[in-house]
Parts: C-alpha cells; sequence; structure tokens
C-alpha cells in the first residue's frame, strides 16, 4: 500500500506552484482545475445523494416502524408488517464465520507471499490470489451452489452434526445451503482483499526488524511471529477490517447459497438471509410504499454499517502507511 | 548456554592454536551477480577486539555478516568457503543459522529495537526464544546485561517504556544489551557508533574494552581513531576491479597504525585515500 | 542440557510446522481458483461452441440456444458505464493527482476509497430510485448508470496513483518551456501515464463486468434483445444467476457456460493489466 509521496510534497514547494497558478495568464488552467476539481467533488456528491435518496425512500418504513425495524423478526408482506432483525443477524453471523475463516487462511497466505515464498514463486502466486478476487461474485455463487453446497451437506454437516452435535451450532438437520455455506463463500471473497493489505503491511516491515531477531537465534517462524506481525499489527487489523467491509456487503454468492429462511437461530446449518440477500431476492417483487420501504431501509442500515467498517478501514491503512513511512529504516 | 556445554563434549575436529576463535577460509559472498567479497581468509583471536576498517560499499557488513550467517537472510544472497567457529564449519551442511546465531550475536549499523516491546522484553527478546520461562531469573539476566550494556541506571525506573522512547545512543545500547542477555561467545558490532554523539560513543568504546574479558568482538568502523583506541587487531578491506572487497592487510592494530605493510593501508589510514 | 535440546527441538518444529502451514494456505487459495475456473470450463463444455455466442436463446426442451442478447446486452452496459464512468473517473483522479495536496484532495480520497466499498446491491437500489422510479421503467441507461457509480472510485483512485508516477523532471521541464499547467497535465502528465489510466479504465471494466446485483434492480433483464436505452436490457450476470437457480438440467449447463465466457473476459483483462503494469517506468 505504500505510494509515492504526492509529487507537490516532494518534488516542489506548495507555494512555487502555487505562485505560479494563481498567475491570471493562462485562463486555461482556472477552467481545467474548476472541471476536474468538480469531478472530484462529483464522488462527494454521490456519497451525499446516496445517503439522501435512500433516506427519503425507506422514510415510509422509517417513519412507521422507527427502532422497531431493527429488533423485529417479522417479515410479512401481507400484513406489511416488517421487522429487519433476522436478516441483519444473517449479515452478522454469516460474516463472523467469514471472518473466522479468512483471516487466519489469509494471513498466512500474506505471511506465504510477504516472507516465505522464494523469489521467482512471489509474484505469479500473488496473482493467482488476486485473480480470485476478479471472479464475478455470480459466478462464485454457481460454483458454491454445486460443488460447494453438496461437499457442505455431507461430509461437513453430517460429520460436525454427529461429532459435535451437543453444542447448539451444529444442531439440526444438514441442509447444505444456509449460514455456514454463506460464511464459507463470503470467506473466499474476502480473503484476497484481505491478503493483499496484509500481504502489502508486511512487505513494508523493515527488514532491520526481521534481522534483529534472526540474530538473536529466532528460527524463520520466530522472526516472523514475534518481530514482523506485531510490528504489522495495524496493517493487519485494518486488512481484516477492510475483509470485514467485503464480506457485510456481498449480495449475489450469498444469495445463491444461504438457502432464503429468515430467522434467528445459532443452528449454522439452517437457511437465512442477510440484508443483501433479502433485498436481492425480494426487491422486484416488492409493491407498495412499506414494502420497497423496508428494503430500502435494509439498503441504508447496509450502506451504514459498510461505510463505518470501511472509514474505520480505510482511515488505519493509511494511517499504518504514514507510520511505516516515518519509522521505516 | 546450551552450545558451550555441547561444545567442550564434542570431539574438536582442528587441533591447534586455531581451535578457538574464528578461521575464516578463503570467504567469498555474492548479492545475486554481484560478488561483493573475494577470497577473504584470517584468524579472530578469541578474546580480542578486531576491528574491520575500509572505505564504504567495500564490503565490511557482508563480511561481518557471513560471521553469523545473517548474510543469507538477504534474498539472492550467496556465500562460500569456510568460517570455522572454534573448529566448527558453521557452513557445513545440516548446521542450522538458528544455532549459530544464538552463539555469535550481532548489533547493528542502525539501532533497530522492537518498537512494539518494552525496554524490558526487547533484553528478554533472547532469553524468551530459548524458552527461559522463570519471571526471578529473567529479571536478573535482563538486569545483568543492562548493567554490561551500561545503561541500566538510566533505563531502571523505565523498562516498562517502549524501546522505541529512548535516545539514539540509549537505543544503540539497548540493542547491545539485547544480544548479551543470551550471553553469546563472539559479538559482532558492525559501526555500532555511526549514528552517536562523541559522549555516547565513548561509552560505548569503554563498554567494547570491558566486554573482551568475555567475549571475542569483531567492529566495523569508520573511525581510524577509535580502531585504535579499542582494538588489538585489525582487518583493512578494499575494493578490487570489479568492486569486490578483498582483504588488503591484517595484523597488530599498533603494528598497523605505525608502520602498516601495504602502501593502500598507509594512505587509507593516514586519509590519503583517492 | 537434554530440556535444553528439546526446547531446541520443539522450536525447530513449531517454525516448519507454521512454515508449512503458510504455504499450505496459498495453496487452498490458489486451488480456489483453478477449481472455479475449471469447473466452469468442465460443465459448461456442452454450450462452449460458436452457437451459444451466435443464437438466441431456445425454448425449454430444444436443443441448443445461446446467449447472444446477453453478450449484447452486457456490451451494451459496459460501454455505457464506461462512457459515463471513465472521463469523470479521469478528472477526478487527475485533480487528486495534481491538486489534490490540500485538505479537499484527502477528503476527496477518503470518500474514493469508502465509495469502494458500498456494497453493489445499495448502488443498485440508489439508481432504481433516482433513475428507474422517475423513468417509471427498468432501462438500460440506469444499468448504465450503476455500472459507471460503481466503477467510478475505481478509475479517480488508479488515475491518481498512475499520474502520480509520472517523474517531476518531466512536469518540471514543460513547465520551464512556459506552457500553462493545464497543458503540461494534458500534453506531458497525461500521455506519460497513459499505460495506467488505460490500466485503471479496465480495472474499473474488470469490476463491472460481472456485477448482478445493482442490475437485478436497474437493467432488469430481457429476453426479447436490445430495444434502446430506455428499455430493460439483458445482461450476462443476470441470466448466470437466473439459470442457476432454475431448476433444469441445460440450463445449469448453459449458466456454466456463461460462466466460463464471463471468466474468460474478466481473466483476459486482469491479465492485460498486469502485464501493462509490469512495464511501466523501467
Ligand atoms: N542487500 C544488498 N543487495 C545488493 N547489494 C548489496 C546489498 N548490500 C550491500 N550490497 C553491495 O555489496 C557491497 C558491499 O556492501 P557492504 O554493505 O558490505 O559495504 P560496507 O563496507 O559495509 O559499506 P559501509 O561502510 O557504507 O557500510 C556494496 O557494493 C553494496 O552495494
Ligand atoms: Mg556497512
Amino acid at each position: 500500500m505504500a505510494r509515492a509521496p504526492h509529487p507537490q510534497e516532494v518534488h516542489a514547494p506548495v507555494w512555487w506552484w502555487r505562485a505560479r497558478f494563481r498567475r491570471p495568464a493562462s485562463p486555461g488552467d482556472w477552467v481545467f482545475q474548476t472541471i476536474a476539481l468538480l469531478a472530484a467533488l462529483s464522488l462527494v456528491g454521490l456519497l451525499v445523494a446516496m445517503t439522501l435518496y435512500l433516506l427519503n425512500a425507506a422514510w415510509p418504513a422509517v417513519t412507521r416502524f422507527g427502532l422497531g425495524f431493527l429488533t423485529s423478526s417479522t417479515w410479512d408482506p401481507v400484513q406489511e408488517v416488517f421487522g429487519a432483525l433476522p436478516a441483519v443477524y444473517g449479515t452478522l453471523l454469516t460474516s463472523a464465520i467469514a471472518m473466522l475463516v479468512a483471516i487466519p487462511v489469509s494471513l498466512g497466505v500474506a505471511i506465504f507471499l510477504a516472507e516465505l515464498a522464494p523469489p521467482w514463486l512471489r509474484a505469479p502466486a500473488s496473482f493467482l490470489v488476486e485473480m480470485l478476487a476478479a471472479i464475478p461474485s455470480v459466478v462464485l455463487g454457481l460454483w458454491g451452489l454445486f460443488v460447494m453446497v453438496p461437499v457442505i451437506r455431507d461430509p461437513v454437516e453430517r460429520w460436525l452434526g454427529s461429532s459435535l452435535g451437543f453444542l447448539p451450532l451444529f444442531q439440526g438437520p444438514p441442509f447444505g445451503v444456509g449460514f455456514l455455506a454463506g460464511g464459507l463463500i463470503l470467506a473466499i471473497m474476502a480473503l484476497p482483499i484481505i491478503t493483499a493489505v496484509a500481504r502489502d503491511t508486511l512487505a513494508a516491515v523493515p527488514s532491520s526488524q526481521r534481522e534483529a531477531m534472526l540474530a538473536l537465534g529466532a528460527t524463520r517462524w520466530e522472526a516472523i511471529s514475534r518481530a514482523v506481525l506485531p510490528y504489522a499489527r495495524s496493517g493487519i487489523v485494518a486488512a481484516g477490517i477492510l475483509g470485514l467491509g467485503r464480506a457485510l456487503g456481498e449480495t449475489m454468492a450469498v444469495t445463491m447459497v444461504i438457502g432464503n429462511g429468515y430467522q434467528v437461530t445459532a443452528r449454522l446449518f439452517a437457511p437465512g438471509n442477510t440484508m443483501a440477500s433479502k433485498i436481492a431476492t425480494e426487491f422486484n417483487e416488492a409493491s407498495g410504499d412499506l414494502y420497497i420501504g423496508s428494503l430500502v431501509e435494509l439498503a441504508l442500515v447496509l450502506f451504514a454499517i459498510t461505510l463505518m467498517v470501511n472509514v474505520v478501514g480505510r482511515l488505519l491503512v493509511r494511517w499504518t502507511v504514514a507510520k511505516a513511512r516515518v519509522g521505516g529504516q | 548456554m546450551v552450545m558451550q556445554e555441547e561444545r567442550t563434549m564434542e570431539p574438536q575436529t582442528t587441533p591447534g592454536p586455531a581451535t578457538r576463535g574464528i578461521v575464516v577460509q578463503k570467504l567469498n559472498a555474492w548479492y545475486g551477480p554481484l560478488q561483493a567479497l573475494r577470497d577473504v581468509s584470517l584468524t579472530i583471536l578469541p578474546n580480542r577486539v578486531t576491528s574491520v576498517i575500509g572505505p564504504s560499499g567495500c564490503g565490511k557488513s557482508t563480511f561481518i555478516r557471513c560471521l553469523n550467517r545473517m548474510h543469507e537472510v538477504v534474498p539472492g544472497a550467496r556465500v562460500q568457503g569456510k568460517v570455522l567457529l572454534d573448529g566448527e564449519d558453521i557452513y557445513a551442511p545440516g548446521v542450522d543459522p538458528v544455532r549459530v546465531r544464538r552463539r555469535v550475536g550481532m548489533v547493528f549499523q542502525r539501532p533497530n529495537p522492537f518498537p512494539t516491546m518494552s525496554v524490558f522484553d526487547n533484553v528478554a527478546a533472547g532469553l524468551r526464544l530459548n524458552g527461559l520461562r522463570r519471571p526471578g531469573q529473567m529479571s536478573d539476566a535482563v538486569e545483568r546485561a543492562l548493567q554490561q550494556a551500561a545503561l541500566w541506571d538510566e533505563v531502571k525506573d523505565k523498562l516498562k517504556q517502549s524501546g522505541s522512547a529512548l535516545s539514539g545512543g540509549q537505543q544503540q545500547r539497548l540493542c547491545i544489551a539485547r544480544a548479551l542477555a543470551v550471553q553469546p561467545e563472539v559479538l559482532l558490532m558492525d559501526e555500532p557508533c555511526s549514528a552517536l554523539d562523541p559522549v555516547a560513543t565513548s561509552r560505548i568504546e569503554d563498554l567494547v574494552r570491558a566486554l573482551k574479558e568475555r567475549y571475542t568482538i569483531v567492529i566495523v568502523t569508520h573511525n581510524m581513531q577509535q580502531a585504535a583506541r579499542v582494538s588489538d587487531m585489525t582487518a583493512f578491506l578494499l575494493m578490487g576491479d570489479d568492486r569486490a572487497g578483498e582483504l588488503i592487510e591484517y595484523g597488530q592494530t599498533r603494528q598497523m597504525f605505525t608502520n602498516p605493510r601495504d602502501e593502500r593501508t598507509e594512505a587509507y589510514i593516514t586519509g590519503r585515500f583517492g | 542440557m537434554t530440556t535444553d535440546m528439546q526446547v531446541y527441538l520443539r522450536r525447530r518444529t513449531t517454525s516448519y510446522l507454521m512454515v508449512g502451514l503458510c504455504g499450505l494456505a496459498t495453496l487452498v487459495a490458489v486451488s480456489i481458483l483453478l477449481l472455479v475456473v475449471g469447473y466452469t470450463l468442465v460443465k459448461g463444455i456442452a454450450f462452449l461452441n460458436l452457437d451459444f455466442v451466435t443464437q438466441t436463446a431456445q425454448p425449454l426442451g430444444e436443443p441448443g440456444g445461446g446467449i447472444r442478447h446477453e453478450i449484447i446486452g452486457t456490451l451494451v452496459l459496459v460501454a455505457l458505464a464506461s462512457v459515463l464512468g471513465i472521463p469523470v473517473g479521469l478528472l477526478a483522479g487527475a485533480y487528486l493527482s495534481e491538486f489534490g495536496g490540500g485538505r479537499t484532495g484527502l477528503v476527496v480520497r477518503l470518500v474514493a476509497d469508502v465509495l469502494t466499498g458500498v456494497p453493489s446491491v445499495v448502488v443498485g437500489i440508489f439508481v432504481y430510485v433516482l433513475v428507474v422510479q422517475p423513468m417509471g421503467t427498468f432501462s438500460a441507461l440506469s444499468g448504465g448508470v450503476a455500472l459507471a457509480i460503481i466503477m467510478l472510485p475505481v478509475v479517480a483512485r488508479t488515475t491518481e496513483e498512475m499520474m502520480r508516477l509520472v517523474p517531476a523532471t518531466y512536469r518540471e521541464a514543460a513547465l520551464a518551456l512556459g506552457i500553462p499547467r493545464w497543458r503540461m497535465i494534458v500534453s506531458v502528465v497525461m500521455p506519460g501515464a497513459m499505460v495506467g489510466i488505460v490500466t485503471g479504465s479496465m480495472l474499473g471494466i474488470a469490476r463491472i463486468a460481472g456485477e448482478t446485483a445493482p442490475l437485478i434492480f436497474t437493467a432488469l433483464g430481457n429476453r426479447f434483445g436490445f430495444a434502446g436505452l430506455g428499455q430493460p436490457i439483458a445482461a450476462m450476470p443476470l441470466q448466470i444467476w437466473r439459470y442457476a437457480v432454475s431448476a433444469y438440467d441445460t440450463w445449469h449447463q448453459q449458466a456454466w457456460a456463461a460462466s466460463f465466457l464471463l471468466v474468460m473476459l474478466v481473466l483476459v483483462i486482469s491479465i492485460t493489466v498486469r502485464w501493462l503494469t509490469s512495464r511501466r517506468y523501467h
């Protein structure tokens, strides 16, 4: 993630640019900068518009259900009573499963790519892992539905049910589709971004840290776990947060394997829904301001959650990079 | 500790006076295609201070990094030749670099404490690797190492602070304490004073003189006076035509600084060097 | 002494074990990629022929059938999104790179990063409210707008990064000749960053070519071919989804075959991007 410093920071004093730029000699400069500024501000405008439009469309549901929207489990289009709890729960549960699986695996991959792989293997292996992020969600969903779900049903769920069935988590019939399948497919989708960010922070750790530990007689793994990982910890946390941001909002793949249930349950094999999948499956059939408004409110909640997660993650990445640039030797 | 006990029980492979200390035979080192050292052979005496001098880029750091197998940590780096540590070749097949580095400690050119650890934990880091757990033993060992590094009085009240919160000179002494804590046999120091002011420098020089009672010390320095002040033996390296470092002269420091055998040594020492 | 030896052996074993596990994790990640791509090929092979690309869908029970409408639809949507998204993205990237040193730049940069993380399904709903509702109909146009919004921050950020890589000496040399700054940017920095800018646009395209969720509420899909920007339009990802969740085996096969084409499209773009970026400024 380490970026080249901004040209204005290094190559010329800002006042020099400004002095040059403010000269009224070229109206072209003014026009160009204004147009570019407008384009840049359009991004900000987009974010603001998104918030306002979603809020407006969700308003019927917001005023009708208030905070109860988030705590009620009923979703009844006929009676026009809508509660989001199972969807919110589904999103959190599947994302938690995804993080539980994806963070250790991604960290292992990142460590391998940044620290362990022989140089000739680094670039191609990194590329292949990044390509995982390029597979369209719907294709991964197709694969999940026809290849992964049967394997999850039997042997994974059958085995978990028979050996760990005393835990509520692993009780109930093995459907294959359900929270577990949704979480695992999300793990696959979050893996590339976690790996990429973690790998970049690990690569930015000054080699003097690694060498200091090795020179004390540390093994390879000890140098990594005791010197490199602690040094890179904030970047690793950021990687996890960005991965979480990805998992929370993923739609198609989850929609295809989560089984379209609507319940709050500890049973991981049970079919469920996430906010995103609920929207994707029902939006086009929805009619009436309240039904549509409720689905838009789901989108709004999802938007707010991912926004917070991403802002925190991005700021953390920036802070880490800045720190590495100052502290790096 | 491990190694010392073990070593005394093993049959000595090379008998004679060269058994203790470090014998370097025809050492060559590369960074990828670039040869950084050519055919360096010398014997480093135990319980003496040996300084390595030479112009920038002549391979001083590379040389001492070859003595504890840190050279191979750089991607693409390669070593050829023999380095006998108390008679055993550290580059022999089957020798684990982890065990070599446990016996040959290193202090780097720039202080590199672990910023996420406290002062105490920095010094304890090496001991923890070796499975030392008992808190009493640990704090004794840490205090001893900090005393040896002449840092104890300055940090005894801030053992819990981060290692990077110390001044540059204190950080370097912290790194020395960290290396001493595991009680190595040999201590390699790569320009330990290059980032320090004169006061801190003279403290570290005192330290080096005091430490040679117990350790074999190899110190890289750019400072002729420093080499003359602290070392018993001096090795002078210079780049050959293809920029690979070669050993030009090796001998007693006093003799080398008063009466060098090679005119290039004389030119370098007297500052008349191109 | 024995215990010291035991400690050492345990440390060495742990190290080997953890190094092995990290390698294994990488192997798993890479195999998932190969498995997914491999399955689309094997399962879709029955339909991977020229007819599949050139023909339109057949009614159930009749052999053959293709996804011509869907391919055309995806091309139209991607083109539309590019036309809407790339110019704005380029200009925003130019702003960030050339004028973005101050607080505005900082905010815009963060907003762009955050927009990249907004779930595409939310963008779809936003465009539904913004375009589909006022127009009163699902349409190719709204689909293009949704995809454009998704690719915009990607293009902006990549363009910025790439323009920054243009050496300062180029800029200074141009300014020293006395030409205005905007000319310098347009005729020196942008061409210098051309490869990077193309890369950014291609990354944006790779990102949207497979998007499904936002199209459900905007482009909708259309079994009868392209009927203008104001009408619903077909798209490959949408069709893959509908085929996948259907009950018919031949539709499943077509979903696999279409997935293979889509994956190949995205992979080819990504590999080209990789190839282009690996050659910049050497
Ligand atoms: N990591 C590396 N990769 C490639 N080449 C290197 C690396 N480290 C050193 N070199 C090269 O090896 C040669 C010797 O370097 P070395 O660091 O040993 O010199 P030095 O004598 O310690 O110099 P200084 O006094 O400046 O520290 C130099 O030509 C240097 O460019
Ligand atoms: Mg050096």
